[in-house]
């Protein structure tokens, strides 16, 4: 069993890179809009990049 | 997916039968039920964002046709004065890049989100837009050179969202950064907690099935390393908050909590270091991390709320329109001095006190004074800064500015109210400062008892009896029962903004009311025509809605808005602002106006008899005439929310005493009070006096709920123990106010009592349970027969039975 005395650091370091992760997430704003997010992935752009520029045209 | 077989295929709403706004939508014409729906529909299909009406779950707002005023405002948004408090500016070599967050009114669902971005990110000039589905915000970043903001929100408006500036106010950044730092918190508190459970597990079983020594002193190390990050970092607030108590000399919820969590792992590191005895870091990593998450919650719910607050008060920035010889320019109010002279048009609100120079109008003080009617002003009349100009433009010069004005005074008395305000000592704080007493006293007592069998028997047994007191079940149980309250009411219009206000309305004992804009309406509304001529009622109203149609004033609203349609057209009417109209229907002169216009303008007298009645009654009465007689009298009042009496006798049954204070007329008052059914009422009150009403009723022990909507009701509002403001009153108010009622509905504020009452008697419930579960726990743990991991299921257990029973505020009650 003396394998844990290994694992079990190596565990804590991959904790440690989680925290460092979970912390630069809470930074960056991933866990401002929890809801948005899911709604936007269905709502995708079929449209072709020419038609595109043309509603972008008559827009502005 | 259209939403509505029938209805207007934009906003849901019914279409009108002789309709004829259509829209050509996914190859079909639909029926558009106004004007405003067919732009805003014409604006997404020719914008190329059709594929919103596939996707919309919800039908959208009404459309609205734009509104000159809105786009005069939206103007001032260009303004570098006024940007500087919401813009943030990143100069850079593409040009003039300037960042602000918007406030977005009219998201329905998230194919709005959609729709906005696309709208936004399609303008020339906008760099990047995000919106917040959440919050309802969006980030917008465009370049100053190539569009203005005023440009951004008129886009915005032509696909029927309206848009406002959004400058996040000091306590929503705290709000927001608190926020931040909890979840790094509670984050952190949950990951290691789990990797030292998994260890507890193995040296619980390690207990039972025996364990090699060394790698049982392995694995304390290893939990002792993984505990101290948390409680440095994640416990912290609950050192804080218990040192802060104990400085002040009471104990709150965090005195018994921090001394649980020490103690426990005080008690660890010591049997780590001597290699035998019982670890508690499971206990201590759990019971932050449950701690945390019920505060979290309850942060969230907060935050929410106020967010939810702040898009109702958001700050208009205050510009005026400076006239000067030899031009007029529009800067912000701050930048105004004594002597200057202000344009100020109708529907514009006074920026200070001043003189009327040029023009007549009159002005609606009623949110300063709680007056119904608007006030006649003319040349050399005084009007008070705050109060709305309502007829024609006036020219005014400024006499008092800043700190001198009168809607200052009533700041300043609303200062000096809030830190007034008596506190009522929370429920939860109460019983842990006798909870914290007993535990010291006991553990002490313990550590007496097993003094004499030395360090390596009292230090467990006391820490033992000290982790199975952690009053996890006792703290989380306001928390979670005020998170589930709060969002049980805010889903039913009643925001709550500040923490302590559910309890304290439930034990209100008694409740006062506004009278203008709370119990009623706070707008004109015709209440009875009565003819004096052959005409007809139809032809009365026609004509009056005619004459009134060009006129701002609430009188000629209310008519206009009692005639729903009509052809008849008045020409060259003629306005004395204050008095009356007079002006030619069908080539024949008709005058619209108080008494004494008509007896002035066609020399006719108006049975008296009449007038003295409707007066008597605090109503307004308009007269219509031709010059050779009278036709009609409109008698107009301030109608009376629907449900305002039904609220006054759910609360009058419930043992509850109720007041009316207001600044109207005593007529005026008496009426209201006599229909709502409320006996105990003051009429003609300055803020001064309403507040001195509350603190007398203070003085005397009682419990005060406020309930009102106008800056002269703002002192008050923050006097009284807990204070709701209607969210169609004025900004102050909302913002000195503890609760916001966003809908209609007054009986939401008898809903909201009885469910701060449910919450009151679950958090009672929960502190009864914890006790009693720690009684039980208590003398087993002092007799040295609990051990750790019965420790930590009894914890968990109890915490969870205190959620379950907070979840029940949830359901609707069947009463």
């Amino acid at each position: 069993m003396e394998i844990l005395y290994l694992l079990v650091p190596l565990a804590m370091l991959l904790v440690a890179a989680i925290v460092v992760v979970f912390f630069w997430a809470v930074r960056s704003g991933q866990f401002d809009d929890l809801e948005g997010p899911a709604h936007r992935i269905i709502m995708d752009d079929d449209r072709s990049e020419e038609t595109k520029k043309k509603d972008l045209d008559k827009n502005s | 997916m259209p939403l509505s077989k029938s209805g207007c295929f934009h906003c849901g709403l019914p279409v009108p039968p002789d309709s004829y706004y259509k829209v050509l939508i996914q190859g079909a014409e639909r029926a558009m039920c106004c004007p405003g729906c067919q732009a805003v529909a014409e604006a997404i299909v020719d914008g190329g964002m059709e594929d919103y009406y596939q996707y919309r779950t919800e039908p959208a707002e009404q459309g609205r046709e734009l509104v000159p005023d809105f786009l005069q405002q939206s103007l001032a948004y260009d303004l570098d004065a006024v940007q500087d408090s919401f813009v943030r500016h990143h100069a850079s070599e593409q040009g003039d890049l300037r960042e602000a967050d918007l406030i977005l009114e009219g998201i329905t669902c998230a194919a709005c989100i959609w729709l906005n971005e696309r709208h936004i990110a399609a303008l020339a000039g906008v760099k990047s837009v995000a919106v917040n589905y959440s919050t309802r915000r969006a980030r917008i970043e465009w370049n100053n050179d190539q569009i203005k903001l005023s440009e951004i929100l008129e886009a915005i408006s032509r696909i029927g969202y309206l848009a406002h500036p959004y400058d996040p106010s000091r306590q929503q950044q705290l709000l927001e950064d608190e926020r931040k730092q909890q979840l790094r918190r509670l984050g952190l508190a949950g990951v290691l907690g789990m990797q030292v459970m998994m260890i507890a597990v193995a040296l619980y079983l390690g207990d039972f099935f025996g364990m090699e020594a060394q790698f049982e002193k392995f694995f304390y190390w290893i939990s002792l390393g993984l505990t101290l990050p948390v409680m440095l970092y994640s416990a912290q607030p609950f050192f804080r908050a218990a040192l802060r108590d104990i400085k002040h000399g009471q104990a709150g919820m965090d005195v018994p909590v921090s001394i649980g969590i020490s103690v426990a792992f005080a008690g660890s590191i010591w049997s780590t270091f001597n290699g035998h005895g019982e670890v508690y870091y499971d206990s201590v990593v759990m019971f932050v991390f449950f701690l945390l998450t019920g505060r979290y919650f309850e942060l969230v719910a907060r935050k929410r709320s106020s967010e939810s607050a702040d898009a109702l008060v958001h700050g208009v920035p205050a510009v005026a329109m400076r006239v000067s010889d030899k031009d007029e320019s529009l800067i912000t109010v701050a930048e105004l001095k004594v002597g200057d002279t202000v344009r100020v048009k109708p529907g514009e609100t006074f920026p200070a006190d001043g003189i009327v120079i040029e023009g007549r109008s009159s002005v609606d003080e009623s949110l300063l004074t709680g007056e119904s009617m608007p006030v006649p002003v003319k040349i050399d009349g005084a009007v008070v800064g705050g109060s709305i100009n309502v007829e024609s433009p006036l020219l005014v010069k400024l006499e008092r500015i800043g700190q001198d004005t009168v809607l200052s005074g009533v700041l300043r008395l609303l200062e000096r109210a809030q830190t007034e305000k008596p506190r009522i000592t929370q429920l939860a704080d109460k019983t842990a400062a006798w909870f914290v007493l007993a535990v010291l006293v006991i553990a002490v007592s313990v550590a007496t008892y097993w003094w004499a069998e030395g360090v390596a028997v009292w230090l467990p047994i006391t820490t033992a009896v000290l982790v199975v007191t952690c009053p996890c079940a006792l703290s989380l149980a306001t928390p979670t029962a005020v998170t589930a309250a709060t969002s049980r009411l805010t889903a039913q219009g009643l925001l709550t903004t500040r923490g302590h206000a559910l309890e304290t309305l439930a034990k209100a004992s008694h409740f006062i009311f506004d009278k203008t804009g709370t119990l009623t309406e706070g707008k004109l509304e015709l209440l009875s025509v009565e003819i004096l001529s052959d005409a007809s009622e139809t032809e009365c109203m026609a004509w009056a809605a005619a004459l009134e149609a060009s006129s701002e004033h609430p009188v000629a609203q209310a008519l206009c808005r009692a005639v729903k349609q009509s052809t008849t057209v008045a020409t060259g009417v003629e306005n004395t602002p204050g008095a009356g109209l007079m002006g030619e229907i069908s080539a024949k002169k008709y005058f619209i106006g108080t008494p004494n216009y008509i007896s002035q303008q066609v020399g006719l007298t108006i049975p008296e008899q009449q007038l003295q009645i409707s007066r008597k009654q605090g109503h307004t009465v308009v007269v219509l005439a031709d010059e050779s007689q009278c036709h009609a009298l409109f008698t107009l009042g301030d109608r009376l929310r629907a449900d305002a009496a039904e609220l006054v006798s759910q609360l009058t049954l419930s043992g509850k005493e109720v007041v009316l204070l207001s600044g109207d007329h005593q007529q005026a008052v008496a009426k209201v009070a006599a229909q709502v059914g409320i006996t105990n009422w003051q009429a003609e009150c300055l803020p001064e006096d309403k507040l001195a009403f509350v603190k007398d009723l203070q003085a005397k022990g009682a419990i005060v709920a406020m309930v009102g909507d106008g800056i002269n009701d703002a002192p008050v509002l923050a006097a009284a123990q807990v204070s709701i403001a209607m969210a169609s009153g004025t900004q102050l108010a909302a913002a000195s106010a503890d609760m916001l009622l966003l809908s209609n509905d007054l009986t939401a504020i008898s809903e909201g009592r009885t469910t701060a009452q449910r919450m009151l008697l679950i958090i009672k419930q929960n502190l009864v349970w914890a006790i009693a579960y720690n009684t039980l726990a208590l003398p087993a743990a002092a007799l040295g027969y609990v051990a750790p991991w019965m420790a930590a299921i009894g914890m968990s257990a109890s915490s969870l039975f205190v959620v379950a029973n907070a979840l029940r505020l949830l359901r609707k009650s069947s009463s």
